[in-house]
């Protein structure tokens, strides 16, 4: 049986979390094409341990392609990655899932006919009552983790005000709670780190501000960011260093006070979108 | 009249265990399996052969086809998934029940053909006498459904069954959150597989005599109804899909005594148009089938 079936994500030693230094998760020379068209061309980009590092780019620039490759959705055509100085190409979702990373989509993916809670109890990583043996031959068990968990659950959704939807199908939220959702339910696997794939899409000016306060809690506590955002006020806030894509290819980096100063950003972004 | 509706009850109670195995694989885990004839058609003819040939007794030939159908069910689904993307699955069960159905037609050496397999032995066969067999193997078969609903249900509840749920509605997310998804369905495909080698057990039990034809492909439509109608993912549900079903199909041979002038092969069809019927009438005022699936309910205060 598979490790993390065990219910082994618990299991921090091999979590590439405690590497301060060097960068946490990069990338090397990545490509990505679509039949013909290239979404990832070359593309180098360096997370840095405990940095709440800001992508920005173009609509098509790549960044949800970057994402995917990351996370182990979409397999690169060449280049290298690693998480914490760990080769991880090739790696499935699920096991980078259990070296601590985890990252939330673009337009919200909520399990529809889970409720709330269900949404949240499915990322814990604590679940005996994954092996269906375990199930049948120590029952006590899954049902003291389920109630940890829910407690766990319950503080992640307080803080976002969806608690009282606990109950609620996910399908019946709407898209800006969604997306919370989204984000909460990814706190729930302990993840050393998170990627954020436009996380404010669609969420209230109030609730934006409250994530930000999250994210900057939950760095200053170990935990590393990085964000596609296209809201220039978060980015600003938040991220450092901030990442600029163009055509699959990182164009710049740098703060954000460099990053807005910079013509061939201005360029990139008035040349695609105007 | 009484012997009837027993001898209905016990029918529906196997139907229902087939029709919650694929409740599970495919109202529960979202894997359609149109091999279902062909695996039950396994059930039944390897709880025979283990009994005539391997000369097992009743309950260990009853777990062998359960273990049987569970393996091949796993390994298709294991094999399959490894490779192909998950809308190859469904034409692949397919295949493989067919190849399941023409191997019990022609390997004649093992399954004596289109001639079928007679003298099956029943549970406790020689002990409880001939006239009250029936009302025992009614009883074993509604505790049968018992014991599997209360299975079921300890699934559904646990972490497997939202892992299992989460699958369904999208496995992307499900490995993004850490779920390894083909050890899951591999998993799902196992388990639904041993219950369909229960119901074809029974099946075999039930009648003491199996051939190739008793697995036509409309079993497969019949499953799917029982699991629409009551619900995806609902195990009562399924249960009372699984006996409107039948009580359709069986309780349209009296038609004949309303409607004397229909022959039996328009009878026949007319049985499948009332279910069909039946079935848009449902989608049409209740889509959502009789009975919704589990959900976690937490207290809020
Ligand atoms: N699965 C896919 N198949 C084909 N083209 C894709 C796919 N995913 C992304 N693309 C293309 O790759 C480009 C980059 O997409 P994406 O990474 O989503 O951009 P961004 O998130 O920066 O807006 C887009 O032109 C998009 O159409
Ligand atoms: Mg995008």
């Amino acid at each position: 049986m598979p490790a993390h079936d065990a219910g082994l994500h618990n299991n921090r030693q091999d979590r590439p979390i405690s590497s301060t230094q060097s960068p946490m998760l990069s990338a090397r020379n990545v490509v990505k094409s679509f039949g013909g068209f290239v979404a990832l061309d070359k593309c180098t980009l360096d997370i840095a341990a405990r940095s709440i590092t800001g992508i920005i780019g173009p609509n098509g620039a790549g960044k949800s392609t970057l994402f995917n490759v990351f996370a182990g959705v979409t397999a690169p055509d060449s280049g290298t990655m690693s998480l914490g100085g760990r080769n991880i190409a090739g790696l499935r979702p699920d096991q980078l899932a259990g070296l601590g990373l985890v990252r939330t989509f673009q337009i919200s993916r909520e399990l529809g006919e889970l409720t709330v809670i269900e949404n949240m109890l499915l990322a814990s990583p604590t679940q005996s009552g994954d092996a269906v043996w375990r199930l049948l031959f120590n029952p006590g068990r899954v049902r003291t983790e389920q109630s940890a968990a829910i407690a766990k659950a319950r503080a992640l959704l307080e803080q976002v005000g969806l608690w009282q939807l606990a109950n609620e199908p996910a399908k019946n939220l709407s898209g800006g709670q969604k997306k919370l959702l989204e984000i909460s339910r990814a706190l729930m696997l302990d993840p050393g780190i998170i990627l954020l794939d436009e996380p404010t899409a669609g969420v209230s000016p109030l609730m934006t501000k409250m994530l930000g306060e999250t994210i900057t809690r939950l760095r200053d506590q170990g935990l590393t960011f990085a964000i596609i955002e296209h809201d220039m006020d978060v980015i600003a806030e938040l991220c450092d260093p901030i990442y600029v894509l163009a055509e699959g290819r990182t164009l710049m980096s740098g703060t954000f006070r460099e990053v807005a100063s910079n013509r061939d950003v201005m360029h990139a972004y008035l040349g695609k979108v105007a | 009249m009484i012997s009837f509706i027993v001898l209905m009850s016990i029918v529906i109670c196997f139907s229902a265990i087939l029709a919650l195995a694929l409740n599970f694989q495919w109202g529960l885990g979202g894997m359609v399996n149109f091999g279902l004839a062909g695996l039950y058609a396994l059930g039944a003819y390897a709880c025979a052969l283990l009994m005539l040939k391997g000369g097992f007794n009743t309950f260990f030939a009853t777990i062998g086809a359960m273990v049987i159908v569970g393996v091949i069910s796993g390994l298709v689904a294991f094999v399959t998934l490894r490779v192909a993307e998950e809308d190859y699955f469904a034409i692949v069960t397919l295949g493989v029940g067919e190849m399941l159905r023409l191997v019990a037609l022609n390997e004649d050496w093992l399954t004596r053909g289109a001639l079928g397999l007679s003298g099956i032995p029943r549970p406790f066969g020689e002990l409880v006498p001939a006239e009250y067999y029936a009302y025992f193997m009614l009883a074993i078969s509604a505790m049968l459904v018992a014991a599997t609903v209360w299975f079921l249900n300890r699934v559904a509840r646990s972490p497997f069954g939202r892992i299992m749920r989460a699958v369904r509605e999208d496995d992307v997310v499900a490995a993004t959150l850490g779920k390894y998804v083909l050890w899951a369905r591999v998993r799902i495909f196992a388990i639904g597989g041993a219950l369909i080698g229960l119901a074809g057990s029974l099946h075999a039990f039930y009648y003491q005599y199996i051939d190739p034809t008793q697995f036509s492909t409309i079993v497969i439509a019949y499953a799917f109804m029982a699991v629409i109608a009551g619900g995806r993912g609902a195990h009562a549900g399924t249960i009372i899909g699984a006996a409107v079903v039948m009580v359709l199909l069986e309780g349209s041979r009296f038609a004949k005594d309303i409607i004397p002038w229909l022959d039996s092969d328009q009878l026949s069809a007319i049985r499948i148009i009332i279910i069909g019927v039946g079935l848009i009438l449902l989608l049409i005022f209740r889509p959502q089938g009789f009975l919704r699936e589990y959900r976690l309910q937490v207290e809020l205060k």
